[in-house]
């Protein structure tokens, strides 16, 4: 039998922050597109035998998710995770698009490997959207070459892990990336200061006897991007801002018209520094987790609009990076698979509106990065993320996607999951 | 007595995790195993068939013997296993390490590491019980607990006595260990030095700074000092040990500022003329020489009482 190729969602609350829409109603996809909507009390269209109907009463149905930060690994580290799982956690997390940083093996700073990268992602459970290095492999000393890249299919480009220290550099590349339309996305970080940090400095790192990172070391560079975009009157896209005085950096320099956006991830305003208690190698990343007003701080940001985007910069790492002493154990943490729930628990705390949740997981990243999706128009492609906001379940290693299994809220009980996710009209994960 | 207190710990990890009663038990058991040491026949067979594993991962001189004779006198058996830190970044990683050991069924695991947490670490994945002998700039509570018995034989009490730590606070596990230690017994503690070498967030952690060496020492009762290292890593801490000594090296004049019967403790090894003149290092005002004979008696007391007598 033929698949069915239409797909219709019914008596859901629909939820499309681009053209103000959130109220009951179905949604229908066909050849790929967003087919019609069927809102104030329509009926949905009669049942038919190419159409595939899903009852969605009490679920959310979002334009589809797209996470702009996320270390797929391959190519060069693929026993942590390959464009294969790393995706296939993307669909079951309810993401249907993807922008992968370049730190892998080689770095992305080149035709070659952003073809390699989305050819294997021909088949993939979600979009893969190559983010190309700013400097020749991710050196920090001579621009990469971003037409040629461009060409390729890079989305945007960035020294991700690796920020770029050298300030001329970062000067030029903010110019000549203006040729191609491509967006910086700065990983700000004053290496000078943040040295060999392991955590947040402060009373933490004091009394756990770990080196810290003041969180000036972040501050810095941040204004150091703003000051180079707003002279260069190029666009600038801030990475995962993590203190309270970043925030206040961004809403002021967006005051004066500074072409700045800006993203922070789940964890930065879900945790504390002292989740690493104990040592807990699984709560160390960089930037590092900060304190309680910081974490307000993030919140109040998302809040107001002053960061535009929730990235989950979702780091793989194998037991044998992570079960170590926590100086040398590697930085970062999964978040492909937690990012609704936690999002979700800012919905529920009225911080923000199932709306903006909805501009931060979807339309924001898309307009950001200049890529299909982010709203349920009519016309648009067909990619659909549904949560069930009311769903409870443990978070635990036996049931992450994700070929790595480094998270701090491994046997946590959450509140909301992703139930369904439809790429371009094809169901790539479905939880019902 | 009217209440006997139960010690209800499978490690040693820092004085952070030890209540007050903890440390006055330890404190106490140290005491009387003190006498063992000065016996003709300096062994008794209360640990007789256990085995204790010193794992050091940094040279160490003076900790590790103290904990092998330690063990010793309670008729323990004692290894050694040293290795340098580097290998394990190289070669087998500290969780392979503890579980080899592990198939070895050891009863304790005594442990100095570089890197702060380390002891946690290899809690987590071993039977054992483990006692942290120093662990990157984090704690060396044995060293803590021997300062403070070493001070309560000195002063007959730690609680109201103003205690004085200078130097490089930022990257001393001692000082770490001896302010939570004497805060949590009651007494006042001062640190003092370089701002460069004060941490942030020290005073949530039990201590006040002092702004100059004077404020910080004035009026003490016990002035700690600790080793000077000029530089970690790429970071200029001081300018130079010349600078340090003058500005703030303890000497007698320095000195005039504490209680006339201030006592000087360092846990060694100094750097004579630097942070201490070897005017007051070798006077009667130092405890020097009492914290390492005092070393010994505490380390019977923690293998004691973690392996279940009390």
């Amino acid at each position: 039998m033929a698949a069915r190729s239409e797909l219709l969602l019914k008596n859901g609350r629909i939820i499309d922050p681009v053209n103000g829409i959130d109220e009951q109603g179905h949604l229908l996809l066909a050849k790929g597109k967003i087919a019609g909507l069927f809102l104030k009390g329509k009926k949905a269209p009669p049942p038919s035998q190419n159409r595939r109907e899903i009852e969605l009463a009490g679920k959310w149905i979002f334009p589809g998710f797209i996470d702009m930060h996320v270390h797929l690994r391959e190519p060069g580290e693929e026993y942590k995770e390959t464009i294969d799982s790393g995706t296939k956690a993307a669909a079951a997390g309810g993401f249907t698009a993807v922008a992968c940083m370049p730190n892998t093996e080689p770095v992305n700073d080149s035709e070659t490997v952003t073809s390699y990268i989305l050819e294997k992602a021909r088949e993939a459970k979600a979009r893969v959207y190559p983010v190309g290095s700013i400097s020749k492999g991710s050196h920090g000393e001579k621009l990469a070459d971003y037409g040629e890249m461009k060409k390729a299919g890079v989305v945007g480009l960035s020294d991700d892990g690796r920020p770029v220290t050298n300030s001329q550099l970062m000067r030029r590349a903010l110019e000549y990336s203006s040729n191609f339309e491509l967006l910086i996305i700065s990983h700000s970080e004053e290496i000078s200061l943040s040295q060999n940090g392991v955590m947040n400095e402060g009373y933490v790192s004091t009394k756990l006897g770990l080196r810290g990172i003041p969180k000036a070391a972040e501050e810095i560079m941040i204004y150091r991007d703003l000051s180079l975009a707003e002279y260069t009157g190029n666009p600038i896209h801030i990475a995962h801002i993590s203190t309270k005085e970043s925030v206040s950096l961004i809403r002021r320099a967006k005051e004066r018209g500074c072409l700045v956006t800006a993203e922070t991830a789940p964890h930065y305003f879900t945790l504390t520094e002292e989740a690493i208690d104990q040592y807990n190698t699984l709560a160390k990343m960089n930037p590092p987790l900060r304190t309680e007003d910081d974490v307000a701080a993030i919140q109040q940001g998302l809040k107001d609009g002053t960061i535009d985007v929730i990235a989950t910069d979702h780091a793989p790492h194998s037991v044998l990076e992570k079960e170590q002493e926590f100086d040398i154990a590697a930085n970062g943490i999964i978040g492909l698979e937690t990012a609704v729930p936690l999002t979700l628990s800012l919905v529920r705390g009225n911080i923000i509106s199932a709306q903006r949740m909805a501009g931060l997981l979807s339309s924001n990243p898309a307009r950001i990065l200049g890529v299909q999706g982010g709203s349920l128009q009519i016309g648009r492609v067909a990619d659909v993320t549904v949560v069930d906001p009311e769903r409870e379940f443990v978070f635990s290693a036996d049931e992450v996607v994700s070929k790595s299994k480094n998270s701090p809220f491994l046997g946590r009980k959450l509140l909301g999951k992703a139930v369904l996710t439809v790429l371009e009209g094809k169901i790539t994960f479905k939880d019902l | 007595m009217a209440s006997v207190h139960h010690f209800d710990h499978n490690h040693i990890l820092s004085l952070q995790d030890l209540s007050r009663e903890d440390i006055h038990l330890i404190l106490q058991s140290a005491e009387s195993f003190k006498e063992i040491s000065s016996r003709s026949i300096k062994k008794v067979p209360t640990l007789r068939g256990k085995t204790v594993i010193n794992l050091f991962f940094e040279p160490s001189t003076r900790t590790r013997l103290s904990f092998e004779i330690a063990a010793k006198r309670m008729s323990a058996d004692t290894f050694n296993f040293s290795a340098s830190t580097s290998s394990a970044v190289k070669g087998e990683s500290l969780v392979d390490t503890a579980r080899n050991l592990m198939a070895m069924h050891p009863d304790v695991i005594v442990i100095r590491h570089a890197h702060s947490g380390t002891p946690y670490l290899l809690t987590k994945h071993i039977k054992a019980s483990v006692i942290n002998a120093g662990d990157g700039t984090h704690e060396h509570p044995s060293q803590g607990l021997l300062d403070l018995m070493t001070v309560k034989q000195r002063k007959g009490r730690i609680e109201g006595l103003k205690v004085a730590i200078v130097g490089d606070i930022a990257h001393s596990r001692v000082a770490h260990s001896n302010i939570v230690g004497f805060s949590k017994m009651g007494a006042n503690v001062l640190v003092g030095g370089p701002a460069t070498l004060i941490p942030s967030g020290i005073e949530k952690l039990g201590a006040k700074v002092g702004k100059t060496i004077d404020a910080t020492i004035v009026d003490a009762d016990v002035v700690m000092v600790l080793r000077i290292q000029k530089e970690r890593q790429r970071d200029p801490l001081i300018p130079s040990f010349r600078e340090y000594a003058n500005q703030f090296g303890i000497n007698k004049k320095v000195l005039t500022a504490a209680k006339p019967d201030v006592l000087v403790m360092h846990p060694g090894p100094i750097n004579r003329g630097v942070e201490l003149d070897p005017d007051v290092a070798d006077s009667p005002r130092s405890a020097i020489l009492d914290q390492v004979s005092n070393g010994v008696a505490v380390r019977m007391a923690l293998l004691y009482l973690i392996m279940g007598g009390d």
